[in-house]
């Protein structure tokens, strides 16, 4: 009989191996479902674990796609680390392509023309105050009326979705763009450059990196970052401390925001060049997966991030290659998030292994 | 033939072992007790008898019959009722409703109103059926237990810490119940660790010590002192009290007046209160009397106040948040350790920031070297007993953490220091060491109010007494005058209006 014991000490150990063994059962549960469509596992497993990662050309689109996957993770860890539920990080991401885009189409009409790549910053400025600006209704309404930030950052999605959807199929439609639902191209001097030529990957990659290094100093070794935590761990404590929550509300919306929209308008100015309705591919629910899976710490939101971009683009590959439904993606995301927490139980907890005469022995404590 | 026979009984958790053969013989009709500190094993024992815990090894006769208690359920069944040191009433269900739910289903509820009059009448324990929980005292919620339990006719009735949350004046009635249901032959367990009561009730006394036996005695022909070196192996060093000498007003609260903030707490009527440096001053009372809510004005945690109500040396801080306050000097101990004065999956370092900023550089960098130099000097200094710097706070036992956190806020040579329960579930070595480094604070000039259910601490430490009840504070007595059965009638409320006293008036609102 198997039963489950608290440990005494949360065992660090399992803390970082629990992401391990979700992600092997999770490749076992789909190697079972390669079998049970009619495919050759060991090939349907390599569309996902390996072709991703053969060659130059295929990592770099693992980074492209891993870079607002990380970006979005960031900002999500720190509100999950302040206990503000922010699950609307796709919506921030719209805002932020929205005002990127916006800044784009803006300048280039203004006369505003210059070199490659010269405006680019500007842009990416812009999508973080619309990443802000959407995560900070999020906060108003938090702040002024109690709402849920949960609900209320989710519905948000969508209502940047319809607001992206009626700027690209109306005031923004490129008039020479066959009626098709998409703004004009941007200008070159917006876009935000490939690191090398030919390649898609840019250089929002570099930033990504040294986010990573910004937020593991902003939560491990700055008063704020810490005092967010505090509040987080144990509002009480805060409170006793003197710490104010609702500038933690405020500071980890306004920070998690800002990430997504960065990681929007990134999006529009770098690999897109324009606004569709499908600015994102659910980067910003994704990053949730990426958030936890990396153990909301910043070294391994970076592993996450790629693991999950992986994910995308294997999906991708076996759809094109081996004929296999799309949704798989989201079915191993699903698996994934699912089987972490499940294997989070052992962090706390130790199974034994127990005898027949305990069975009756259930102890209450 | 004995009621109650354990042999041998063992209990391991993961990390400590809570029973280690443990022995207990109960007669018929005896009032026993189980003495011992917190963390002793007094409270995995009871569960074992009361089936809520298996026991690993060992054996349990009832009546001489063995039996294996594999639930509560089953326990009542043989006759076993334990009564909680925490009440488990629902609050807005009337007395009788409370005890209806526990019983089976056989019974109406006016029958069952019915029988508690009876059982009520026999014992003198008068409860109101009709009456709703909330409007009840603790004391009578505690009645409400203690029928509910009677109920089921018991042969054995456990009491956990039962006097714990009561005034001096319903310990006594309480004393006079028990001894009326042991004489008609029902065996009482007693468990506590206030040594002059088991004194006082028992006729015998099992000691606990680390999960084993130290101990079978007499408790009538032992002394405090006796009792207490068998609780913890040693006594602890008599405190060293010299006259107080008062000086500057340090904190005064002048009619203050504060609406509760949730739906059971307790609203502060006018209180008014000074402290001076260089003394220490006691606030008596039961818990639920507005003692969370004055503590939370006094640290700036709530600071809906008018500025004018609470003054620092002078200065209004009635709106001002703790940290401003504390920057003006004055700090404060929780009751509550883990979760609000330590953030327990956080570091002793990291919980060092939580009250004291030496730790931090410009620009908002944490120095973590300094951060955990500091707490090991903290460790040292006040003998906790930790794994390092770095160890959570949560892998501490009580006792120690209370040494962490005081120390904590003692070491930042505070000018005002409020403390809430200094020693609550602390152990006696550790409390002992806690109340002297309060009295030497005292005798360097500051002024410390403390908080606390244990009158016997409050005397021994404070230098003057208020007492709190329903939300408003007495008017001060100094402890050379002041008398415990003074400050039980005035933890029911009434210091004005002289002697017509019960106990009834205790009621948290």
């Amino acid at each position: 009989m198997l039963r489950l014991e608290p440990r005494a000490q949360p065992s660090m150990a399992m803390s970082l191996a629990s992401p391990l063994i979700a992600l092997a059962l999770t490749a076992v549960i789909a190697a079972l479902l390669f079998v049970a469509l009619g495919k050759d596992p060991v090939r349907g497993l390599s569309m996902f674990f390996f072709e991703p990662l053969n060659g130059l050309r295929p990592v770099t689109e693992v980074l492209l796609k891993a870079t607002p996957l990380v970006l979005c993770a960031l900002g999500l860890a720190v509100c999950y680390r302040s206990n503000v539920w922010n699950i609307g990080a796709e919506g921030q991401l719209l805002l932020g392509a929205i005002a990127g885009g916006g800044m784009a189409l803006w300048l280039a009409e203004s006369g505003f023309i210059g070199p490659r790549g010269a405006y680019a910053p500007l842009v990416l400025a812009a999508g973080v105050l619309g990443g802000m600006l959407w995560a900070g209704l999020t906060a108003l309404l938090r702040d002024r009326f109690n709402a849920s930030e949960i609900l209320v950052s989710l519905m948000l999605v969508y209502v940047a979705q319809q607001l992206l959807n009626y700027l690209v199929f109306g005031p923004w439609k490129d008039p020479r763009g066959f009626n098709f639902p998409q703004t004009p191209t941007f200008d070159a001097s917006t876009w935000l450059l490939p690191i090398a030529r030919g390649m898609r990957l840019h250089w929002g990659a570099v930033v990504a990196l040294v986010a990573i290094v910004v937020f593991w100093i902003f939560l491990f070794r700055s008063w704020r970052g810490y005092q967010l935590q505090v509040g987080g761990l144990a509002p009480a404590a805060a409170r006793y401390a003197g710490f104010s929550s609702r500038q933690a509300l405020w500071t980890a919306l306004l920070i998690s925001g800002g990430m997504a929209g960065l990681a929007g308008a990134m999006e529009a100015a770098g690999p897109l060049r324009q606004l569709t309705p499908h600015v994102s591919t659910g980067y910003g629910f994704t990053a949730i997966i990426v958030a936890f899976v990396g153990r909301l710490h910043p070294l391994g939101i970076l592993l996450a991030g790629i693991l999950l971009s992986m994910l995308l683009i294997g999906g991708e590959l076996a759809q094109s290659r081996i004929g296999l439904p799309n949704a798989l993606t989201g079915v191993f995301q699903g698996l994934l998030l699912f089987l972490l927490l499940a294997c989070d139980t052992l962090i706390a907890h130790r199974v034994r292994w127990q005898g027949r005469r305990a069975l009756s022995g259930r102890t209450v404590q | 033939m004995l009621r109650l026979e354990l042999e041998n009984i063992s209990k391991q958790y993961p990390a400590v072992k809570a029973n280690d053969r443990v022995s207990l013989r109960v007669q018929p009709g005896e009032i026993h007790a189980v003495l011992g500190e917190n963390g002793a094993g007094k409270s995995t024992l009871m569960k074992i008898i009361y089936g809520a815990v298996r026991p690993d090894e060992g054996t349990m006769r009832f009546n001489g019959q063995p039996v294996q208690v594999a639930s509560p359920a089953a326990a009542r069944a043989l006759g076993i009722s334990m009564v909680y040191q925490h009440f488990s009433l629902f609050d807005t269900l009337t007395a009788a409703e409370n005890v209806w739910l526990g019983l089976d289903r056989s019974q109406s509820l006016a029958e069952v109103s019915r029988r508690i009059g009876e059982v009520a009448s026999v014992y003198g324990l008068d409860v109101d059926p009709q009456r709703p929980v909330h409007t009840l005292s603790v004391g009578e919620r505690q009645r409400v237990e203690i029928v509910r339990a009677l109920l089921t006719n018991p042969q054995l009735l456990i009491l956990d810490e039962p006097t714990s949350v009561l005034t001096p004046q319903a310990v006594d009635r309480l004393f006079v119940t028990l001894r009326q249901l042991a004489a008609g032959g029902c065996s009482i367990l007693y468990i506590s660790h206030k040594l002059d009561e088991i004194r006082a009730l028992c006729h015998h006394c099992t000691v606990l010590r680390g999960g084993r036996v130290t101990g079978e005695v007499d408790p009538t022909q032992e002394t405090n002192a006796s009792l207490s070196r068998l609780m913890i192996g040693a006594e602890p060093p008599p405190l060293q009290h010299r006259p107080a000498a008062p000086g500057e007003v340090a904190l005064e609260v002048r009619g203050l007046t504060l609406a509760s903030d949730t739906p059971f707490g307790t609203a502060l009527d006018d209180i008014s209160l000074q402290l001076r440096r260089g003394e220490i001053v006691g606030i008596a009372g039961v818990s639920g009397n507005g003692q969370q809510e004055l503590m939370a004005a006094l640290s700036g945690e709530d600071v809906r106040a008018d500025a004018d109500a609470v003054r620092l040396f002078g200065a209004p801080v009635g709106r001002a948040g703790p940290r401003a306050r504390r920057e003006q000097g004055l700090h404060f101990v929780p009751e509550e350790r883990l979760g609000r004065g330590a953030v327990p999956t956080m570091s002793l370092a990291h919980n060092t920031l939580l009250t004291r900023g030496e730790a931090l550089g410009r620009a908002g960098w944490l120095r973590t070297g300094a951060m955990r130099a500091q707490a090991a000097a903290l460790i040292e200094r006040f003998k906790v007993k930790a794994g390092g710097p770095q160890a959570p706070a949560r892998s501490l036992s009580g006792g120690n953490l209370q040494k962490f956190i005081v120390g904590r806020e003692i070491d930042a040579r505070p000018r005002v220091l409020v403390v809430s329960q200094p020693t609550w579930g602390v152990d006696v070595g550790a409390a002992s060491q806690i109340r002297a480094e309060l009295l030497a604070l005292r005798d360097a000039g500051c002024a410390v109010l403390v908080v606390s259910e244990e009158l016997e601490e409050l005397f021994e430490l404070s230098d003057r007494l208020h007492v709190i009840a329903r939300g408003r504070l007495s008017p001060s007595v100094p402890v050379a005058q002041a008398t415990v059965e003074q400050i039980g009638l005035w933890m029911s409320g009434l210091w004005d209006a002289g002697p017509a006293a019960t106990e009834t008036a205790a009621a948290a609102p």
